[in-house]
């Protein structure tokens, strides 16, 4: 068959990080192309530079597309030759009609007078051929997300398109609509559409790919034919990698119970009649380290940021122990005061004051420490923020540094050290290693270990299989908003989390 | 980011930090700026500027404005605006004069009774902004017009007065000299080399805290000139003022305000607070912090002040008109802004809020006196403003 898309030694780097290393990506005319890997594998940047997102120059390697180079230099381009990307987050804008969304940027227009007739016409073929049945002047923000997809796809195939790629378009789908999205590719497929399918659902990437291409760690594996792909082959290609020295040892010392959820069932903060988390238990001893794996969306940050004062969700009912004891967490100011700290994923939106200077971000979530009635006390400020600049190790000129100006893994330093002082006997760490260089990562596993030694607790939500498996105690695995797996670390592994899940996406899905 | 060995890590502590200093350095280019200002209109209105008659004078005409920008400081911080305040001290200010002129009542309970009701007007704005999250623009703008309109109605069209002379003092008084002075005001002299004394009193003791602590302060000689200049500032205008007819009550309230609120947001939590609430609210209400009650409370706050100032400014006059208080917020807001504070919250500083609204200041009353007109002294502030910003942004982005 003949190739349409060939990516040669494509080698993307980031100050600091090879997010891409000499990867390889051959795509047959009309063929549906799968594209896996674990979060943070290079998917997602390598569709970035196909698209034209990161210009030609910004990466090193080849693309051929229908037989010529190409030089990308931004997204335009690459929509001329047809090549179109559908992305996680739908970028339709939500009080436009789907008319008006289908033709943004593309009117059919006469000196810049838009003519409806027209637009309107166009969009009703092409909602037809996605199978949508609606009325054209519909607004977005009526429609579900289903239907967005789609809407969606009829825009991609209003620009001509001859390879499309769809960055995880099930991810947010109920199981009808992903399979209609999936009997839609297959239609494409007999008219020699092409396609990308970047997917975590190896059931789906079973049913329709035709072809599998495996990226771990910035690199590519191998690619599958359609008779060599099972789960278990898909499995162990994506997570196949070994555990050498990444993490400080420690010997566990773990105690009673310190911390337990119990019936924890919340609410979607918008759409009050979707249960978000589904009735969770599950408990935390002191000096255990406890992870939650699990893909994203699984539903993780928003059970920790709902436990955490209810920071997430509606219509919260469930049970929260302290050692024993049923506590208060309605508010943030509560869950702070009955031990509990959260450490948020997304450091520079919900975690620190970028304006400000260490110190400041430091003392910011347990003032009192540091004042009476009232009043800062300047001295025990400025010791108490060099004793946690000095314990985390955070790289700085001094206290008074911008927390804007330093690097993600000193900024997540920062983070801790706020938390740390707040001195909580549960800390709740939210992906605690994203976006962070291997050596900083180091540092922060030393930091949680230092903390369970003196006796605290940590739960870590993490998508990077092996930091769990090198930190934790104990895994559960999350998925939809339920558990649906525990397991010692000791007896834990990689493909045993990822059976979890993926048997549990088969029963719903 | 500079990477260092634990050996020199552990030594910087002690040290004198850069950043620091280069964040004084704002407020001390503002200072700067005041004062070559001012020495341009002494020059130009050939000495009329710091006649102690006119300086007292510059201090009456901007008390108001000032005490407003302390409030609009902590809004601004905390990321909001506040368009009412204009408007919320003319209703305030109508308010006393009808109370006091038309039904009598004593000066004292319907002083208390006026900034309860501005606290009370800050708190229906602030409870929409706050728990509601309406934009503050878009609140503030309606009781703008709503407490315009308040203040016609109260006033029925009408300039109510005069006040009792007690009420007046609050104005056009000044500090009794207990000496029995005639041409000099001993007991206002006496107040400024007190508060001289006491000034440097404390930051040698600052200053002996931190070298206890074993932290390095800024050089000596550096420390000393500051004092110094400050200190004989302060007792060169002292002594103007107690040469003309001493301390202006005003000024009294206003320093214990200033004093006030540079201590709240230097050293209290709930200053601190703010300025994180301001920098990131998202964070900031992770970290516990409760960001609804904190808005609110800054715009009880500044209602309160506004209030205040709606007295001073109708004492001042000795009359309350429908028209008092128009305009009032854009110098207040222009005053917050030049004084260095950001639009998107977070940074400000209260002694820059005073020095910008101080700038204003001198600037209305030496182009008066030069008898530049009105048109051009709107003109020639407007740029003023944007030149400031300008310079704050280029700053920013060059460090």
């Amino acid at each position: 068959m003949e190739t349409i898309l060939e990516m040669r030694n494509i080698t993307k780097t980031f100050p600091g990080v090879k997010a891409l290393n000499n990867v390889n990506l051959n795509v047959r005319k009309g063929e549906i192309h799968a594209l896996v890997g674990e979060n943070g594998a290079g998917k997602s940047t390598l569709m970035k530079v196909l698209s034209g997102v990161y210009p030609h120059g910004s990466y090193e390697g080849e693309i051929h597309y229908n037989g010529q180079e190409q030089h990308f230099r931004d997204i335009g381009d690459s929509e001329e030759k047809g090549i179109i990307i559908i992305h996680q987050e739908l970028a339709l804008v939500p009080l436009l009609s789907i008319a008006e969304n289908i033709f943004l940027g593309n009117e059919p227009a006469k000196f810049g007078i838009i003519d409806w007739h027209i637009a309107e016409n166009r969009t009703r073929e092409l909602l037809a051929k996605v199978g949508l049945k609606e009325d054209p002047l519909t607004l977005i923000t009526n429609l579900g997300v289903g239907k967005q997809q789609l809407v969606e796809i009829a825009k991609a195939l209003s620009k001509e398109v001859e390879l499309l790629i769809l960055d995880e378009p099930t991810a947010s789908l109920n199981e009808k609509d992903s399979d209609a999205l999936l009997a839609l590719l297959l239609e494409f497929k007999a008219h020699g559409i092409s396609s990308i399918l970047i997917s975590h659902k190896l059931n789906e990437v079973g049913k329709v790919a035709d072809r599998i291409t495996v990226l771990r760690d910035g690199a590519t594996i191998e690619t599958l034919d359609k008779g060599e792909i099972s789960e278990d082959r898909i499995v162990t290609s994506m997570v196949g990698r070994q555990l050498a020295d990444r993490f400080p040892q420690r010997e566990p010392n773990i105690g009673d119970v310190v911390f337990e959820v119990k019936d924890w069932v919340v609410h979607h903060h918008i759409h009050g009649d979707r249960t978000v988390i589904n009735g969770i238990n599950l408990n935390v001893r002191k000096g255990e380290v406890v992870g939650i794996a699990g893909l994203m969306g699984a539903g993780r940050t928003e059970f920790a940021m709902s436990v955490f004062g209810k920071a997430y969700g509606q219509k919260i009912s469930g049970d929260v122990l302290i050692k024993g004891k049923k506590v208060d967490v309605s508010t943030i100011g509560k869950a702070i005061d009955n031990g509990i700290a959260y450490v948020t994923e997304d450091r520079k939106t919900y975690g620190l004051n970028l304006i400000d200077h260490i110190k400041h971000n430091t003392t910011i979530a347990h003032l009192e420490g540091v004042s009476n009635n009232g009043v800062i006390d300047d001295m025990s400020e400025l010791k108490v923020a060099n004793e946690y600049r000095r314990k985390t190790n955070i790289r700085s000129s001094s206290i008074y540094q911008k927390t804007g100006n330093l690097s993600g893994g000193n900024q997540q330093k920062v983070v801790l050290s706020k938390w740390l002082f707040a001195n909580p006997d549960l800390l709740i760490l939210d992906e605690p290693t994203r976006g962070i260089d291997v050596g900083a990562k180091y540092e922060i596993y030393s930091i949680i270990n230092q903390l369970v030694s003196e006796g605290k607790s940590v739960l870590m939500i993490s998508s990077e299989m092996p930091e769990l498996l090198g930190v934790c105690d104990r895994i559960y695995v999350m998925n939809q908003g339920r558990l649906v797996g525990e397991m010692p670390a000791s007896e834990a592994s990689q493909e045993k989390i990822m059976r979890a899940i993926i048997r549990a996406e088969g029963k719903t899905s | 980011m500079t990477v260092e060995t634990a050996a020199t890590q552990g030594k910087k502590d002690f040290k004198t930090d850069g950043s620091a200093l280069k964040g004084n350095f704002r407020e001390y280019g503002l200072v700067l700026a005041l004062i070559l200002i001012m020495l341009f209109f002494q020059f130009t209105t050939s000495g009329t500027l710091f006649r102690p008659v006119n300086l007292t004078n510059l201090v009456l005409q901007n008390s108001y404005i000032i005490i407003m920008a302390l409030g609009m400081l902590l809004v601004i911080v905390a990321g909001h605006i506040d368009l009412s305040v204009g408007s919320v001290s003319g209703f305030v200010g109508g308010l006393a004069a009808v109370m006091m002129v038309q039904w009598h009542v004593h000066y004292i309970p319907a002083t208390i009774l006026c900034l309860l009701v501005g606290g009370a007007i800050g708190a229906a704005q602030g409870y929409w902004v706050a728990y509601h999250k309406i934009p503050s623009f878009i609140v503030t703008l309606a009781g703008m017009l709503v407490f315009k309109g308040l203040a016609l109605w109260l006033l029925g069209g009408q300039s109510v007065g005069p006040f009792p002379p007690q009420f007046q003092l609050l104005s056009s008084g000044f500090i009794p000299d207990f000496f029995g002075g005639t041409t000099f005001n001993t007991t206002s002299m006496l107040i400024g080399i007190i508060l001289v004394a006491l000034m440097i009193y404390f930051s040698i003791r600052g200053r002996t805290k931190r070298e206890k602590h074993g932290y390095e302060g800024e050089p000596f000689a550096l420390f000393v000139a500051k004092n110094l200049i400050i200190a004989g500032i302060i007792l060169y205008l002292t002594y103007l003022l107690s040469s003309y007819k001493g301390l202006p009550n005003v000024l009294i309230v206003m320093s214990i305000l200033i004093a006030l609120f540079v201590f709240v947001t230097k050293r209290m939590t709930i200053g601190r607070r703010i300025y994180a609430m301001g920098g990131n609210e998202k964070a900031a209400k992770l970290s516990g912090i409760k960001t609804e009650r904190l808005t609110f409370f800054t715009f009880v706050n500044m209602g309160v002040l506004a209030a205040l100032a709606g007295l001073i400014f109708a004492a001042r006059l000795n009359t309350a008109t429908p028209k008092a208080g128009l305009g009032f917020e854009l110098d207040v807001i222009a005053a917050v802004f030049i004084g260095g504070a950001s639009a998107m919250g977070g940074v400000g500083q209260v002694m820059g809020a005073v020095i910008g609204a101080f700038i204003m200041g001198v600037m209305n009353n030496g182009m008066s006196i030069m008898g530049v007109n009105i048109d051009w002294q709107q003109v020639i502030k407007g740029l003023v403003l944007l030149a400031a910003v300008v310079f704050d942004v280029y700053n920013k982005n060059k460090a």
